[in-house]
């Protein structure tokens, strides 16, 4: 974050020119809205701010701000995310990512942006399924999930991001539902705000491959209980958790990864030298 | 959607505040559908929510004009006071690339009768006489869109889709 006088700014100012292309219904839109009026809130210039996501409906996002913004390679937006903030710490890195991409494709790459715990916030729109792609089940899906792709259900238990998260050592969790657009983007202020890695899950429902979804808005409930700052005390609660529990859910105190000075660093030049034959 | 989110209020000032801010939520939610009915080619349904936007916009410089001196900066800043949506914005859930113009028309009834439920509710509560003289006029002029809903949902039937018989519908298995 930087320490300039927050400019006065509505959610509009953030939108580009580029109409979204997601199924109407989707609840992309309503992390869009949420994510524009977190800019606004914030009061930060677009081109202070950085949008980086991968491969999916979801990560059709950055086209959609007039930030800068970077489409990346499927399930590497985090490695991209990570470079951009330690070469330019001074620039407000937001990724943005779905289910497949965040937790399959880049299942690794978010176990070590959480260790990393470099200061960036990642949102993912989780909506249980691969959309772009016609449907496939995704780390979240339900085992009984039953599609023509996978007749019966997959079988397997899901992924669950925030237990893995809070374990992999990041240092800000919450989860948002997309139907509740500005609590969704008070979630994301406080995300960005918070140092080091803040994950933010958006339950996003997929109208179009998973219409019970629209049943979210009826299951979606405050959590219960204050944020913590005790990972043991937030490991218990995720791992009871019934998965639309609502708001912080763990706030850490880990001090953000800061790259080695200029000074610290040795010059290429040298390493050349070391080399040499 | 709105009722266990309804931000307190205390002044006409703020009531003047959240009216305009319920209009000009409700545009922006018919502009989104409008330019996505455009994108998936509903050009019938894409006009009219474009309508219904211009509408919403119109109702929300009506209450900036009647705040006069007042005005109406009170409106919850760039997030709004509401957790959810606002009472009178429609329910983007509800929308499908298909839909007919009955079912947007349902769409923007529901959310009329949503508006007028929380000028009704704020009326009925332990406020100001003058904040609630306010919020029985707001009410009344939502009782009319609502009754204009209706008299639209006369001239378009329920018809099951737009553009039936899709051969790739996407969300077909």
């Amino acid at each position: 974050m930087n320490a300039a006088e927050p400019l006065k700014c509505r959610p509009s100012d953030y939108k580009s020119e580029v109409k979204p292309i997601w199924c109407p219904g989707c609840g992309d839109y309503h992390v869009l809205m949420a994510l524009t009026r977190a800019m606004a809130a914030l009061g930060l210039p677009p081109e202070r701010i950085a949008v980086v996501s991968g491969i999916g409906c979801s990560s059709r996002i950055p086209a959609y701000t007039n930030c800068y913004g970077f489409h990346g390679v499927h399930g590497r937006s985090l490695a991209v995310a990570t470079g951009l903030k330690i070469a330019r710490p001074d620039i407000t890195v937001i990724c943005a990512s779905g289910d497949g991409d965040g937790y399959s494709i880049g299942g690794n790459h978010f176990l070590h942006a959480c260790r990393r715990n470099v200061d960036l916030a990642y949102i993912v729109m989780d909506n249980h399924i691969y959309g772009m792609t016609k449907g496939q089940p995704s780390p979240t899906t339900e085992p009984d999930f039953d599609t023509a792709l996978a007749p019966g259900g997959t079988g397997l238990r899901p992924f669950n991001p925030l237990v893995v998260a809070l374990a992999s050592g990041a240092n800000f969790v919450a989860r948002a539902y997309s139907g509740n657009p500005n609590e969704t983007a008070e979630l994301i202020v406080d995300a960005i705000k918070h140092p080091g890695f803040s994950f933010v899950e958006i339950l996003s429902p997929c109208v179009t491959y998973r219409p019970d979804q629209r049943s979210w808005k009826d299951r979606v409930h405050p959590a219960p209980v204050t944020p913590t700052d005790d990972p043991a005390r937030a490991a218990r609660r995720l791992m009871t958790d019934d998965g639309f529990n609502l708001g912080v859910l763990y706030r850490g105190h880990r001090a953000p990864y800061t790259p080695p000075t200029a000074a610290a660093m040795v010059a290429p030049e040298s390493l050349e030298e070391e080399f040499e034959v | 959607m709105s009722g266990a989110n309804v931000p307190p209020v205390t002044s006409v000032a703020a009531l003047y505040g959240i009216a305009h801010r319920i209009e000009a939520d409700a545009a922006e939610r018919y502009a989104m559908l409008a330019d996505q009915m455009e994108t998936h080619n509903n050009l019938d349904l894409a006009r009219m929510f474009r309508d219904l936007a211009r509408a919403e916009r119109l109702h929300a410089d009506k209450i900036r004009e009647l705040a006069g001196a007042i005005g109406v900066g009170d409106d919850g800043g760039p997030i709004g006071p509401w957790k959810a949506d606002s009472p009178e914005s429609v329910d983007l859930y509800a929308a499908r690339y298909d839909m007919s113009p009955h079912e947007a028309l349902r769409m923007a009834l529901a959310a009329e009768e949503r508006a007028l439920a929380f000028y009704t509710d704020l009326a009925a509560s332990k406020v100001d006489r003058t904040v609630r003289d306010l919020a029985t006029s707001f009410a009344a002029e939502e009782r009319e869109h609502v009754a204009l809903c209706h008299r639209l949902l006369e001239r378009y039937p329920p018809a099951s889709a737009a553009r039936p018989g899709d051969p790739d519908a996407p969300g077909d298995r």
